[in-house]
């Protein structure tokens, strides 16, 4: 390869890049999409180097045992018998913020207007746990982070698992039809007939299921399904290209024709579903976590769990830093890459992209 | 007779794209008289759908008029409202599309899809006079009357682009402008429609614009002509003049490079290089990258564009004028 | 006598459809209906005839892209100096037979895979049959797009087909087809979706390969003026047969069959003066007698090497 060669593959490459850079630009939803999820992949990157530049020190911040609980000085008081008093409109309200019921206090030698001192757990966010503590003491926001490292562990590999089973089975079909392509496509019917939660449910009764298996299993299942069935009719549109007939004329084999000439054509269908697989899979994750199905030390669909286990759940607002950070980070995770699905919908449909 | 029916004056037409804007149409000026056929011939790109959409002001939504005019019997048509424009489009101008014979809608009977555009113009009319219309408009194009109530999908391209032109006729328009009518139709059949055009124009004294990238079928087609290169007409005059002694080293590529099967076998000569990008600032004469005789004025840039008249109605671009 | 590169013998080439979905009758659509023709080393033949007369069909079953349904197909054999069947080889065969015949196609934005640069489009052929060193494959590959025009070569080579024009993408169709130094090349097409002013370029280009490579091509088209321009010989096709086959220049000046004459005589001409006469034919009789007239199969020689089909015509002359 001469250099004048390379000088000009470099500058296609990066005319191509440009090129679809500017197309994605024009979907402002892809770009927030964007913006979301680099946002997730900066907090997952973060707590490590946190841990390591000793910013924080692991027994205090770790998301599983670390455990440092808040001092706080709380005034005793006495709730009433009767609602509504001068102070509180109903039971809920005593003891209010600051305060301690006398009744929990089991140290006779304290009384009503008294300060008390002790660790409050869960505690609210104070400037050293900016979200934050948990039941057992320990930081929300490293829990965050890594519940945030999970998902995407999680949620790519199973995308990846997916998207190329699917892919290699969808050429398969289109390309060999007949009994291959009847098999697949009953095969599809079925997976997409299986009802999805159930089957992990008793999937995980008989397996302890950690996070990669699940991934995998995710990845089998969505790769097995209806995605089977879209990437066999691109593939079939592609396989009845003169270019891939001028192949054959020349005596490609059909291995050739299959990997070098349809997979290609159809990778960026594929991608697009692999974005869009990954919302499916954070999802789900939070799902089974939820339930308590799943043997992991930490994600964000357990930690509403622990919420819930503990009895917070149903607190309202009162305790939402237990909740309401992981919700929202499934929500927005999940909801991120679905509008950076849409933005590359803008970059590779061709349809959208004749403007 | 010698009345015009169509005057486009000076008409500038831009496309906003995201790469930039694209001159698809600059400073044409062109006319076509009453009952006359005025052929617009040029190849893929060089602006002549452009043109014809102007007229008709269906371009694209990125698409903008920036400049000219364009006056249809008397009526300036740029800057009129949309509803003033939509009584113009069927009245006065009516369009057949390139490939318009694939876009009957497949689920309605063809005869109740021209009748909706008549029952359109002509909300006064009855049902029994709507289906007569059409019955002598189908016989006009050609086709049986049992056509009113198939479904598009059992015609075949030639009677589905036959009733294309049944519908471009319904409303008695002063003018037709056929976009490449028989591009994708096979030789005989686009015969058939030729013939079947001519006829009608004939009979109806017809006013038509026929858009072509065959040269042989504009100089069957039509008594006037324009040549049309990366956006500008090059030459325009009496279709006959043009054969006879083209001035536009473009035209005469053309009607070089165009075989045929009367006559004598010819060695044919190809022309050289692309089309410029319409979106590159042109420089000089746009032309003067194939010119097979470019004058040094037009090597550097410095030559002008525009037509001038080089015998009785018959215009050829300046630049090439001088270069011979 | 001229040495034949290519013959082609009843040529039969059936399609099943099913009437309806719930019905297990089945017709049989005669695509390519017993055709025989042979094109000598050197030569070029048109096969022309309107939109679904079989010329495409036709075109598959010699690439051996579809199976033909019944018929001979002999090519030339370099090795024994004699005609063999081609339906005789193995595998093995089969693959190095393969060398010989290239197809090029209509459309030019459809015939080169969009994720492919030049450089591995062009060189897939040489990949496929492993001739040669890397090294000595790169270098033909830039030598075969100096032969097709496309200079210099280092700009072409890494780009994709979406860069270029329609007329450039045919001539990276024609060199890849070309790199082969295949004896036979069937044309589909391959000029009718370019611009008038690039169409000449390309066929010159094509003809002049032809006479320094000793190319045959089979020249498919719905151009009669264009089949002229580029082929010695003209067959004329109409519902899966051929109708009428001579030399191109006796064809036009003297063309037999009622269905020729309607077609030349359908040609516009590009010539305001010109007054053209339509010959015009009954076609649903046509159709009629050539697919129920099977007494008359076959095609009779009216001299100088011009045949026409045997069916009675009698009725539409």
């Amino acid at each position: 390869m001469s250099n004048i060669e390379k000088e000009a593959r470099k500058k296609i490459r990066r005319a191509a890049i440009n090129k679809n850079w500017t197309l994605f630009k024009q979907s402002r939803l892809g770009i927030v999409g964007l913006g979301i999820v680099l946002f997730f992949a900066f907090l997952a990157v973060l707590q490590p180097i946190l841990f390591l530049t000793g910013v924080w020190n692991e027994g205090v911040y770790d998301p599983v045992v670390g455990y440092e609980p808040e001092r706080f000085e709380l005034l005793v008081v006495e709730c009433p018998q009767q609602y509504p008093t001068e102070k509180y409109q109903e039971p809920n309200d005593c003891p209010a913020r600051g305060e301690v019921n006398k009744v929990l206090v089991f140290d006779p030698s304290v009384s009503v207007g008294d300060y008390y001192e002790t660790s409050l757990q869960p505690a609210p966010p104070s400037s050293k746990h900016i979200l934050g503590t948990d039941s057992l003491g320990r930081d929300i926001f490293s829990q965050l982070m890594e519940g945030s490292q999970v998902a995407f562990l999680l949620g790519l590999l199973s995308a990846t698992v997916g998207v190329a089973l699917s892919t290699i089975l969808g050429s398969i079909a289109a390309f060999f039809g007949g009994r291959v392509d009847a098999y697949l496509m009953r095969q599809s019917d079925l997976v997409l007939m299986l009802p999805f939660l159930p089957l992990l449910f008793i999937i995980s009764a008989f397996v302890e299921l950690k996070v990669w298996h699940l991934a995998v299993v995710l990845g089998i299942l969505g790769g097995l399904g209806g995605s089977v069935i879209t990437i066999k009719s691109a593939a079939l549109q592609v396989k009845v290209k003169p270019f891939v007939d001028s192949a054959r004329i020349t005596g490609g084999s059909r291995m050739r024709i299959l990997f070098s000439h349809i997979l290609p054509n159809v990778a960026p269908l594929a991608l697009l579903f692999m974005v869009f697989s990954v919302t499916g899979a954070i999802a789900s994750e939070s799902v089974l976590s939820f339930l308590g199905l799943l043997n992991i030390d930490m994600s964000w669909g357990l930690m509403i769990y622990l919420s819930q286990t503990d009895g917070y759940i149903f607190s309202g607002l009162k305790y939402w830093w237990l909740i309401l950070p992981a919700g929202l980070s499934v929500t927005f995770l999940a909801g991120g890459f679905y509008l950076v699905g849409r933005g590359l919908d803008e970059v590779f449909n061709p349809r959208l992209r004749d403007r | 007779m010698d009345e015009n029916i169509l005057e486009v004056k000076n008409l500038n037409m831009h496309y906003e794209t995201i790469s930039g804007d694209v001159a698809a149409v600059k400073d044409i000026t062109f006319h076509v008289k009453k009952g006359e056929s005025f052929g617009l011939v040029g190849e893929s790109g060089c602006g002549k759908t452009s043109v014809a959409m102007s007229l008709v002001q269906l371009q694209a939504d990125n698409a903008k008029i920036s400049s000219g005019s364009i006056t249809l019997d008397g009526q300036e048509l740029i800057g009129l409202s949309e509803n003033e424009l939509r009584s113009v489009r069927w009245d006065g101008i009516s369009i057949v599309f390139q490939g318009a014979m694939n876009a009957w809608n497949p689920v309605i009977k063809i005869g109740e899809q021209i009748r909706e555009a008549i029952r359109e113009h002509y909300p006064n009319n009855t049902k029994l006079q709507n289906i007569e219309k059409i019955k002598e408009l189908f016989e006009m194009v050609g086709l049986s009357e049992t056509i009113i109530d198939r479904f598009p999908h059992e015609l075949s391209g030639g009677m589905k682009q036959r009733a294309v032109i049944a519908l471009a006729l319904s409303c008695n328009p002063k003018l037709v402008i056929a976009d490449e009518p028989t591009t994708a139709l096979d030789v005989v059949i686009q015969d058939q429609i030729l013939n079947e055009i001519k006829k009608v124009q004939d009979l109806l004294g017809l006013s038509l614009i026929y858009i072509s990238h065959d040269i042989a079928v504009i100089a069957e087609m039509t008594e006037r002509m324009a040549v049309m290169y990366a956006g500008r007409i090059v030459e325009s005059g009496p279709t006959k003049d043009i054969f006879a002694n083209p001035r536009h080293s473009y035209t005469r590529a053309l009607l070089e490079s165009t075989p045929s099967v009367v006559g004598d076998k010819v060695k044919l000569n190809s022309l050289d290089g692309e089309p410029p990008s319409l979106i590159d600032e042109e420089f000089g004469c746009s032309f003067s990258p194939r010119c097979s005789n470019p004058t040094e004025n037009c090597k550097s840039g410095k030559s002008e564009m525009g037509l001038i008249e080089v015998a009785e109605d018959h215009f050829a671009d300046k630049c090439c004028v001088e270069c011979g | 006598m001229k040495k034949n590169l290519i013959e082609v013998k009843n040529l039969e080439k059936y399609f099943e459809t099913s009437a309806g979905l719930f019905s297990r009758k089945k017709s049989t659509i005669k695509a390519v209906d017993g055709i025989s023709f042979e094109i000598p080393f050197g030569e070029s033949l048109g096969l022309v005839g309107q939109s679904g007369c079989g010329k495409t069909t036709t075109a598959r079953a010699l690439c051996l892209l579809d199976e033909k349904t019944s018929g001979e197909i002999n090519f030339y054999n370099s090795d024994t100096k004699n005609m063999e069947s081609i339906d005789n080889l193995n595998d093995e065969e089969l693959k190095s037979f393969r060398r010989n015949i290239q197809m090029i196609f209509q459309d030019p934005y459809e015939s080169l895979n969009p994720r492919w640069n030049i450089k591995d489009i062009i060189l897939e052929p040489l990949n496929i049959h492993n001739i040669g060193s890397l090294n000595e494959r790169e270098d033909a590959v830039v030598e075969i797009l100096k032969t097709v025009g496309l200079t210099p070569p280092e700009n072409y080579l890494p780009r994709y087909p979406h860069e270029l024009s329609g007329g450039q993408r045919q001539r990276v169709s024609i060199a890849r087809t070309l790199i082969m130094k295949p004896k036979f090349v069937v044309c589909d097409e391959p000029t009718s979706m370019l611009d008038v002013s690039i169409r000449i370029s390309i066929m010159d280009l094509m003809l002049n390969l032809a006479k320094d490579l000793e190319v045959s091509y089979l020249y498919i088209t719905h151009d009669l003026a264009v089949a002229r321009y580029m082929c010695n010989r003209i067959a004329v096709m109409f519902n899966g047969k051929i109708v009428e086959i001579a030399e191109t220049e006796e064809l036009l000046k003297n063309p037999v069959h009622p269905y020729t004459k309607r077609l030349i005589s359908s040609i516009p001409v590009p010539d305001p003066t010109y007054e053209r006469v339509v010959y015009d034919i009954d076609f649903t009789e046509l159709e009629n007698i050539i697919s129920t007239d099977t007494k008359n199969i076959g095609m009779v020689d009216i001299g100088n090497e011009h045949f026409v089909a045997t069916h009675d015509v009698k009725g539409i002359l």
